[in-house]
């Protein structure tokens, strides 16, 4: 039986905390004196109010979350905190829909980086710091941000943030506080954040550059304050700094952590994805700029080298900022790079897809199928890191290739039913699931989605959220059984 | 001298067996009544039954004036413990102890004086484990073995018609390979020991027992006997700890198939392995090793606890065409009714593992024992110390130390160097000498040698 009253009263806790989150646009504001100040005075206090009246209506119900409510907890913080997040954008621009509003502020939680907005850097600065600061908080998780400073949780909270953090095998605790764990991780993750921030200033950008690029590039989120992207700064020392802050943000997060306690490269020797993941985008980006060269899109090898790997490792790790209009390259590139976003991030990163460690577990579990054909009788195991994987978790990976390919699918067929060509419709479901930004064709990265009609938005809408978390966690809530006693 | 032996499980017994017929004085500890009686029937020992960590049950062992411990129980931690006690409590001047688990192993100070104060720790299955490894490496010999830190070696094959070697005088061989100095040290003929001497002339089916420096061994191998093609594909019968062990040491090198009847223990196999395939099935299970391709096997090893599985599935590897089958075989009577039959090489785990407890029991200053041809003959490593007037052989020539016949010294290494020993060698002081002894009977005669007199001292 799911308990409403105690998820209600957890969730407008992390209400009250996000409209705290909204104080800082409204700083920026200050300082900027731009015109959108007003608009963040009437949405922090009208968050805040719903926030403080929902936990007066429900106070007095706290129980431990069971895992069946930390699934409904998680599905309603990822879908009711952008609505909030559109308040700022709505009372900014009174002619913006909700739809779109809506999709915008998804698109930046779930860091995919996909806008509807266009003439960026006319944009007042905060609601540019805003989008950018969404995204950064979507990256890592506000359930684990929740976790990690708020002690409201308990017991339950690892099973929530499970529902939360991308990857198939979720229960190597980093510490043994599950607080300490979110706390860590947020750690890292802004530690790295002020890394790329300054290295960004260094580099060439001004502050406010600075600062929200390496919101969007640290969350592998793609947002950015101007409509060229990083073409707009054409500078090459910027593109190695963002393609080497978004390798790290493709890292699993645990990962870093562990390096970050034992001062040691050596958790990353140990970790079965990097290897994969590292080698996949070297060879990625070589192998583009080859072809790139070879059909003479650019006049030298260093051109084509220059942006292939700033475009690819963008994409693969499913980050969306673009340098180049790639749409335009032969269609072999931009299909591969389709491709990659599909998997190449590492679990426990920031980036969405299916990630490199699924990939690995199938294409082992292929291999062993064939071999047991071979030898009938030999016992071939999964293995990672030298570890055993139990069958239980290559049947869930199964499980979720297969509704994930289904999502694919669906997503495909509603956005071409309703009228796109199919180029746009598929590239469309691909980096909508897998939260990486702009398309090909009428979604590429010269353009942007406000050619989309109200029901495509919210097709992507939902595809947004469904690859964020992970599928099951937002069609469990929506099952039948889930809500059966 | 006066020994404590705690377990009474294959190894202890064995080591029993093996010391109580050198005049030792033997106390066995174990928790099972029944094994020690069985134990005290056959041989002359004393026994005792209780927990070989309990300091009473130690006393009681006689452990206060006892020379030397041999903890062999089957738990590593029980061993410990009583090294431990055997240390601070009775002072026991030499405690050895058999440890399985690797992790006690990696860091030195484990056994170091201030944790458990091990003098020797001894792990059977890994001696086993490098007897066979040895034998995947060289296909061509039935046994390697190491002295002087693996400077010496000494090399058994059977010698067989149209091989190089068959049909000639020893004294031959010097022409074959004039560039590496080898000794043929002992020749078995049936069960019989000839001493080579220059013109004996090696007929086919013997036994010869070669030395050389461990980098000719390939060299000499090769004169000996005609190359076999190196082994590429090795099939281990039996994932125990042997099993385990032997697939770990070879998976990189070879590619290496191993067969284990539980399932539970097919699971860890797999896990613990990295390449190597594991499968499940009776290793006497025909149509198993049918579909496994047994037929191209180079190297078939049965190392199941089963005697008679051993046997019989390296009988059935050999009749599906196998190249070379080695068994793991306890008992005695099974080893001399196979060896040299249709089972290339039978390996008695007993004596295999023996040698490193026996150079602790040897007086002088044995080093290294090596027992061969199930027990009956030795081959030592001694370091000889004293000057010309307190020991018999130094500054002598090997022609002049008086060796009981049915001994032979093959080799000495003086520092870094390897000296094939000729009649006319001279012996000095801090030699390792190694010593091929026929006959277990000439032992006494022959650690006398290497011993500094006592009125010397």
């Amino acid at each position: 039986m799911v308990r409403l009253l105690p998820v209600i009263e957890v969730l407008s806790v992390v209400i009250v905390m996000f409209a705290l989150a909204m104080l800082l646009p409204l700083g920026v504001a200050f300082l900027y004196d731009d015109e959108a100040r007003h608009a963040y005075g009437k949405a922090v206090a009208a968050t805040f109010a719903t926030g403080a009246a929902l936990w007066i209506a429900t106070r007095g119900n706290r129980a431990e979350l069971q895992p069946r409510d930390g699934f409904l907890l998680v599905a309603l913080v990822w879908t009711v905190v952008p609505a909030f997040a559109t308040l700022p954008l709505l009372i900014h621009f009174p002619d913006l829909s909700f739809t779109d509003a809506y999709f915008e502020t998804v698109a930046a939680v779930t860091t995919t980086g996909s806008t509807l907005l266009s003439g960026l850097d006319a944009l007042p600065p905060s609601i540019n710091f805003w989008r950018c600061e969404l995204q950064w908080l979507g990256g890592m998780g506000i359930i684990v941000l929740a976790v990690a400073i708020l002690p409201l949780l308990g017991v339950g909270g690892s099973q929530i943030m499970k529902a939360e953090t991308p990857g198939p095998m979720k229960d190597t605790k980093l510490t043994p506080r599950i607080t300490g764990t979110a706390k860590g991780l947020w750690l890292v993750y802004g530690i790295m954040t002020l890394a790329c921030m300054l290295v960004y200033k260094a580099v060439g950008m001004t502050w406010f550059d600075a600062i929200v690029h390496s919101f969007s590039t640290l969350s592998l989120g793609g947002f950015s304050s101007h409509d060229q992207n990083f073409g707009f700064f054409n500078s090459p020392a910027i593109e190695a700094a963002a393609i080497f802050f978004m390798i790290i943000a493709g890292l699993n997060f645990g990962t870093h952590f562990l390096a970050f306690r034992r001062l040691s490269l050596a958790p990353y020797r140990s970790d079965p994805e990097a290897g994969a993941y590292l080698a996949l985008l070297a060879l990625s980006v070589l192998g583009i700029a080859a072809f790139l060269f070879i059909n003479h899109v650019y006049p030298s090898f260093g051109t084509a080298l220059r942006h292939s790997a700033f475009n690819v490792v963008s994409i693969a790790t499913t980050t969306g900022f673009s340098s180049v209009n790639f749409d335009q390259w032969p269609i072999f590139a931009p299909v591969w790079m389709l491709f990659l976003c599909c998997f190449t991030a590492c679990s426990g990163s920031t980036g969405g897809g299916i990630k490199m460690i699924r990939a690995e577990l199938m294409v082992r579990q292929a291999r062993r199928e064939l071999m047991s054909i071979i030898h009938p009788r030999a016992y071939l195991p999964v293995k990672v890191s030298g570890q055993r994987v139990e069958n239980n978790i290559i049947f869930a990976v199964l499980a979720f290739m297969l509704i994930w390919g289904g999502s694919v699918i669906a997503v495909t067929m509603l956005m071409a039913a309703s009228g796109l060509d199919i180029v746009t419709a598929f590239s469309a479901a691909i980096v909508c699931i897998t939260n990486t930004g702009p398309g090909l064709n009428q979604i590429g990265p010269a353009t942007n989605y406000a050619v989309l009609n109200d029901f495509q938005t919210w097709v992507c809408t939902v595809a947004m959220l469904i690859g964020r978390l992970e599928l099951f966690t937002l069609f469990i809530v929506v099952t039948p059984a889930f809500w059966r006693n | 001298m006066k020994i404590v032996i705690l377990g009474a499980g294959q190894v202890g017994s064995t080591v029993a067996e093996s010391l109580v017929s050198e005049a030792n004085d033997i106390t066995v500890v174990d928790v099972d009544g029944a094994r020690l009686r069985n134990l005290q029937d056959r041989l002359d020992l004393r026994t005792v039954v209780g927990s070989a960590a309990h300091p009473s049950v130690l006393v009681q062992a006689g452990i206060e004036d006892c020379d030397l411990m041999i903890a062999v129980t089957q738990s590593d931690e029980t061993n410990l413990v009583a090294c431990r006690l055997a240390q601070q409590l009775f002072n026991v001047p030499t405690r050895i102890a058999r440890l399985r688990a690797t992790d006690y192993l990696t860091n030195e100070r484990v056994l170091g004086p201030d944790c458990f104060d091990v003098n020797l720790a001894i792990c059977p299955e890994q001696v086993l484990t490098d007897y066979i490894v040895k034998l995947v490496e060289f296909p061509e010999a039935l046994q390697v073995l190491e002295f002087a830190h693996g400077k010496v070696s000494l090399v058994a094959v059977r010698a067989f018609q149209g091989g190089p070697l068959v049909g000639h005088p020893l004294k031959d061989l010097r022409k074959h390979i004039p560039s590496v100095d080898a000794r043929i040290a002992a020749i078995f003929r049936g069960d019989s020991p000839i001493l080579p001497e220059g013109d004996t002339v090696v007929q086919a089916g013997d036994e010869v027992f070669c030395l050389a420096a461990t980098e000719d061994i390939r060299q000499v191998l090769r004169e000996l006997r005609r190359m076999d093609k190196p082994v590429s594909r090795v099939m281990i019968a039996g994932g125990g700890n042997i099993g385990l062990r032997l697939a770990r040491a070879v998976e990189r090198d070879y590619s290496v198939k191993i067969i284990e009847f539980d399932k539970r223990r097919c699971e860890m196999l797999s896990t613990r392995l990295d390449r190597a395939l594991v499968l499940q099935g009776d290793v006497t299970d025909e149509g198993l090793l049918e579909t496994e391709n047994v037929a191209d096997m180079d190297l078939f090893v049965a190392v199941t606890n089963d005697d008679e599985n051993n046997i019989m599935s390296c009988l059935l590897a050999k009749r599906m065409g196998a190249r070379r089958v080695v068994a793991l075989i306890n008992r005695r009577s099974y080893v001399d009714l196979l060896q040299a039959g249709q089972i290339d090489i039978a390996i008695s785990p007993a004596q295999a593992t023996i040698g490193t407890l026996l150079a602790h029991v040897r007086r002088g200053h044995v080093t290294q024992v090596h027992s061969l041809r199930r027990g009956v003959a030795e081959a030592l490593e001694a370091v000889v110390h004293g000057d010309h007037d307190s020991c018999r052989c130094i500054g002598r020539k090997i022609e002049e130390i008086d060796l009981p016949r049915g001994a032979a010294i093959g080799a000495i290494v003086r520092g870094d160097k390897v000296i094939m020993a000729h009649h006319d060698t001279v012996v000095q002081a801090e030699d390792h000498v190694i010593v091929f002894v026929t006959d277990k009977k000439l032992l006494p005669k022959v650690e006398k040698l290497f011993e500094v007199s006592v009125g010397f001292l």
